[in-house]
């Protein structure tokens, strides 16, 4: 338990710090923008508290708007990826519910399972985020297009990450 | 009431997801305002810090490219000094062009000395032998034709002005192309006689003369002057015209020395064919 926080704390700044000072100055044009820092909200334990889920999500969307200067937009964004999750796992969840201990990570769930979470719940965030942040809808299609781009482009960081780091952590 | 609480109760999950969101809105919306939330945004201290270390290590690595673009500023502001343009004149500037052969070479130069009210009027440059300045060289500006060096020193030279009386410039209207002969005699210092022009060639006031290529001195097309009016003296099948010279001899600086490059090739061989001829 204790371990589970720490882990989840170091995860938390690295995250943050991958975000601000490295993804933020990656420029793919205007249509393609980069969040892997929702990958904090997605890797939380199973077991975490709703409730707990929901006030992390707040917090880290919450420390993004301090640096990106969207004052509420990303915390907006992330209050919902928050609420969602429990949703999405309840319609991903395998017919004996998921075991306890494990992560939600391409390790222990899956391709299929991890690119069906993953995908829906960027694909969630970008919507809600993009569409915040212009505020209207003269621009719809072209919001629209930003946001599939990017939800591809984010959920391929995060793709790539995942198998950096966690895929190699359990053939050792 | 208690079924109300028992009901938000029961779907705190929800409710919590009401307020929170309904916070994002609110620092949202209040931070469209000039007044916007500064906890929330980058010039709070953690995130500020942040970004300042970051920024710092940048400059690191950014700290070459700086100091080139430091430099070049320096040197654009060197060039600009009054020093700049005293080491410049010095240099001779040499193109090589494979399709055009350079004939003329340009040496900057300055003068240091010159007049307008002798008779017979020369100019110092600050240029001489070691700057490749060589006897019968033209003398322009960037008005037009000045003079011929005369005599070379080592860091000196001595320009036979236009205002000379032993001036003969071979010039030419700029719209028709007719020839004439150009002289200075001893008057208004703005003004040249150009004699030679034949009776068909319509003149007009504000001509352009410049240079022919017969003059043998000057490239052809350096600018002389302007035609201020003309006449058909005694005794004479021709037009002498008053040109108002474009270079203004009282304000002579800077100056470019021409060198051509084929010069002696060219004297060589008339003198040779003169030698023959004179056989």
């Amino acid at each position: 338990m204790i371990n589970e926080i720490i882990k989840n704390t170091i995860r938390f700044l690295v995250l943050i710090l991958l975000q601000v000072l490295i993804v933020q100055n990656i420029r793919l044009g205007s249509y393609i923008i980069l969040f892997p820092y929702i990958l904090f909200i997605l890797l939380l334990p199973f077991e975490t508290p709703k409730l707990a889920v929901l006030l992390l999500a707040f917090v880290t969307g919450l420390t993004i708007d301090m640096f990106y200067d969207t004052a509420g937009i990303h915390a907006a964004a992330c209050t919902i990826i928050g609420f969602s999750r429990f949703y999405v796992l309840k319609l991903l969840a395998p017919r004996e519910g998921y075991d306890l201990g494990l992560t939600p990570t391409i390790d222990s769930m899956g391709n299929l399972w991890f690119v069906m979470y993953a995908a829906s719940l960027i694909f969630i965030h970008h919507l809600f985020f993009f569409y915040l942040e212009i505020f209207r809808f003269n621009e719809f299609f072209r919001t629209l297009l930003r946001v599939s781009l990017s939800t591809i482009g984010t959920f391929i960081f995060v793709y790539v990450i995942q198998f950096l780091f966690y895929k190699s952590s359990q053939h050792k | 009431m208690k079924s109300l609480l028992n009901f938000i109760y029961r779907n705190n999950f929800f409710f919590s997801f009401l307020i929170l969101e309904f916070f994002c809105i609110v620092i949202l919306i209040k931070n469209n305002g000039y007044q916007g939330s500064s906890l929330f945004n980058s010039a709070n201290t953690i995130s500020a810090n942040i970004y300042k270390t970051s920024a710092n290590a940048k400059e690191y690595l950014l700290l070459k490219e700086e100091n080139d673009r430091l430099a070049e500023q320096n040197n654009f502001l060197l060039n600009r000094l009054k020093l700049g343009y005293a080491a410049l004149p010095l240099k001779v500037y040499k193109k090589n062009d494979t399709l055009y052969k350079q004939v003329y070479e340009f040496i900057n130069g300055k003068a240091v000395n010159s007049s307008v009210n002798k008779r017979n009027n020369y100019l110092t440059l600050n240029i001489g032998a070691e700057q490749g300045v060589g006897n019968d060289m033209a003398v322009i500006n960037s008005n037009g034709i000045v003079g011929v060096i005369k005599d070379v020193s080592k860091n000196f030279s001595s320009v036979m002005s236009v205002l000379h009386k032993d001036t003969r410039v071979n010039c030419q209207l700029k719209k028709d192309g007719s020839n004439g002969t150009l002289m200075w005699d001893g008057g208004d210092y703005q003004f040249c006689n150009l004699s030679g022009i034949p009776t068909h060639a319509r003149i007009k006031k504000g001509d352009t003369v410049i240079t022919s290529s017969l003059s043998g001195i000057y490239p052809e097309g350096i600018m002389v002057g302007f035609a201020d009016s003309y006449e058909r003296r005694q005794n004479e099948s021709f037009y002498t015209v008053k040109v108002r010279l474009s270079v203004d001899f009282k304000k002579i600086n800077h100056i470019s020395v021409v060198k051509n490059n084929y010069k002696t090739e060219k004297d060589s061989l008339e003198l040779k064919s003169q030698t023959q001829s004179d056989k």
